[in-house]
């Protein structure tokens, strides 16, 4: 197969599209051929500029599907689309929860398999190669598809860099959601947003994480104490989130966010394969941990081996007189 | 209200990891256990059907050898049965695959909710729930950290990347459960025993009325070519706390000119 065409689904948040989306639309040029984007919602035709911009020449409106949870609507209508033989080579989805949904979906619709995890694409002579991190990172294995249809691959967050290339606004066309009966029968009844303070998780130059070493819920306020006074964001391994100290929005990991940030600092945490997998791309890191054999400590380029309750504050009060 | 739910038996994530390298699919040979994951899928379960005054959970797990040890963990917890698929026509099966085989063998049991883990401690793909709700012609809602049942619906707190979104859904239904969203309750000795007795109807491709080339590495339409270390982050400067580490830190910070 030659790259004629690559699809990537282009997310939309707060009328624009989410970067994972566009640092795809960047490796879609890259791998030659034609590049469309597929979103859905309300605010498609306003995030046309913005996909253009980034290379998109289409972008198919699946519209506002309302309260549907996205997975099988956005599914069905892609599936339409390609069963139209309007089908791409190559879809790149985001790895996000709505992108895992509808690829799940539109694997079993077109009866192809779906590529998760992907950390590099490469085009081969007709092929495309995929990389993916297993054992949260230790080795890379190359997969490439062998079947026909479209080469469905989920790849994470900063896997490439978004980069304008200054293109007219993509064209809208628009993609009909079919009938699908019980499989797009969830609704959302409400939306609940938990607001959190300073830069962003995922685009902090700074991020400042606590694990399950801070002992409780109340000692997270260190976290967040010395995240400010770094500037960055405060993030937390999942044993925390799932302990329900912090929101999911702070959960830095394979099923949380993935940071790559200048600074990354790792507070009472011992870095499980969950964990690496979602921050070991950060430019320098820092641990502390009082237990020496952390594995945490194998990935920091500055490792304390102390107790966070005497470090943490200690430097909290030396930065502070600082400022 | 009957519940399913999946049940992954892994090898212990405490010993290494290893690929075959001739195959390159995880090795699952040795004993494998409950993945921790499903453990919380495994009490949600038996909370729900309590709640609800009636029914039970039935365990459906895909796995080599008849492997069953992982399953006697979930019994013992409270599963009442559990079916079993394995066959060697499985062997190196894909998300896809694997989905159409469990989706067959839930279909056997007729459940009114399906629940799984968001994503396996072993393989984490993460999208096998939902090819499976799709095969089943169900709603699926994924990444739920709170589920209530009631009036032929499920109500659930899904995560999203802002925050959380309710989420109502008629049933049957597939449900995908994070970590934590209940805490897993430790078989008892009197669950051990009993568990020892459960039924486990153990299936084979053929008894799903699928066809072998369906399934295992003869339905994978991926192939790994190549497996190679990752390029290493080399452990950097350790420093002993005794009451100064925090000055390393600063020098640390000043360096990249952060403070």
């Amino acid at each position: 197969m030659s790259i004629d065409k690559v699809w990537v689904l282009a997310e939309i948040a707060d009328g624009s599209p989410i970067t994972t989306s566009l640092e795809l639309l960047a490796q879609a040029r890259a791998m030659g051929g034609t590049v469309e984007a597929l979103s859905w919602g309300p605010d498609t035709a306003a995030a046309a500029t913005a996909l253009g911009d980034h290379g998109a020449t289409t972008v198919y409106d699946i519209g506002d599907i309302g309260d549907a949870l996205p997975g099988a609507p956005v599914a069905g209508a892609i599936a339409e689309l390609v069963k139209a033989g309007n089908g791409p080579d190559v879809l790149l989805v985001p790895t996000t929860y709505d992108g895992r949904d509808v690829a799940g979906r539109l694997s079993v619709k077109l009866d192809v398999p779906v590529i998760t995890n992907v950390v590099g694409l490469d085009v081969v002579g007709d092929e495309v190669h995929s990389q993916h991190g297993l054992f949260g990172g230790a080795q890379v294995a190359t997969a490439r598809f062998t079947g026909a249809g479209p080469a469905v691959f989920v790849v994470r967050a900063k896997t490439f860099a978004a980069e304008p290339v200054g293109g007219a606004p993509a064209q809208v066309v628009a993609a009909a959601v079919p009938e699908l009966g019980a499989t797009n029968s969830a609704v959302v009844l409400a939306r609940h947003v938990e607001e959190r303070s300073g830069p962003k998780l995922d685009e902090a130059d700074v991020v400042v994480s606590g694990g399950r070493g801070l002992g409780g819920a109340e000692h997270y306020a260190l976290i967040e104490e010395l995240a400010k006074l770094v500037h960055g964001a405060a993030g937390a391994s999942r044993a925390i989130v799932d302990a329900g100290w912090v929101p999911y929005s702070h959960q830095v990991g394979q099923t949380g966010k993935t940071v790559k940030p200048t600074l990354y600092i790792a507070c009472g945490i011992s870095g499980a394969t969950q964990h690496l997998v979602g921050m070991k791309g950060s430019k320098n890191i820092i641990a502390i941990n009082k237990d020496r054999d952390a594995p945490i400590f194998s990935v920091a380029d500055l490792g304390i081996v102390g107790d966070v309750h005497k470090v943490v504050p200690k430097l909290i009060e030396a930065l502070k007189s600082r400022s | 209200m009957n519940v399913v739910v999946l049940v992954k038996q892994i090898p212990d994530p405490a010993a290494p990891q290893a690929l075959d390298p001739q195959t390159r699919t995880l090795v699952r040979e040795g004993k494998l256990i409950l993945d921790d994951s499903d453990a919380y899928g495994v009490e949600m379960g038996l909370q729900l059907a309590e709640q609800a005054g009636g029914g039970e959970v039935t365990l459906v797990s895909m796995a080599p050898n008849g492997e069953t040890s992982g399953l006697r963990t979930a019994l013992a917890m409270g599963a009442a049965k559990a079916v079993l698929v394995s066959d060697d026509a499985l062997k190196g099966s894909d998300a896809l695959s694997t989905a159409r085989v469990l989706a067959k063998a839930i279909q056997r049991v007729q459940p009114d909710l399906v629940i799984a883990a968001t994503e396996s401690t072993d393989g984490y793909t993460g999208t096998m729930p939902v090819q499976l709700a799709e095969f089943l012609s169900m709603p699926a809602v994924t990444f739920a950290k709170k589920i209530s049942v009631g009036d032929g619906k499920v109500h659930v707190e899904r995560q999203t990347e802002a925050g959380y979104d309710e989420v109502e859904a008629p049933t049957p239904v597939v449900v995908t459960v994070t970590a934590g969203v209940v805490e897993p309750r430790y078989p008892s000795f009197k669950g051990i025993m009993a568990a020892k007795s459960k039924p486990v109807d153990q299936l084979t491709v053929a008894d799903l009325g699928l066809d072998a080339g369906q399934v295992g590495a003869a339905g994978a339409r991926q192939e790994v070519t190549d497996v190679s270390a990752a390029e290493e982050r080399k452990a950097g400067e350790i420093v002993v706390d005794e009451g100064e580490g925090y000055e390393r830190v600063v020098q640390f910070l000043e360096q990249l000119k952060i403070v």
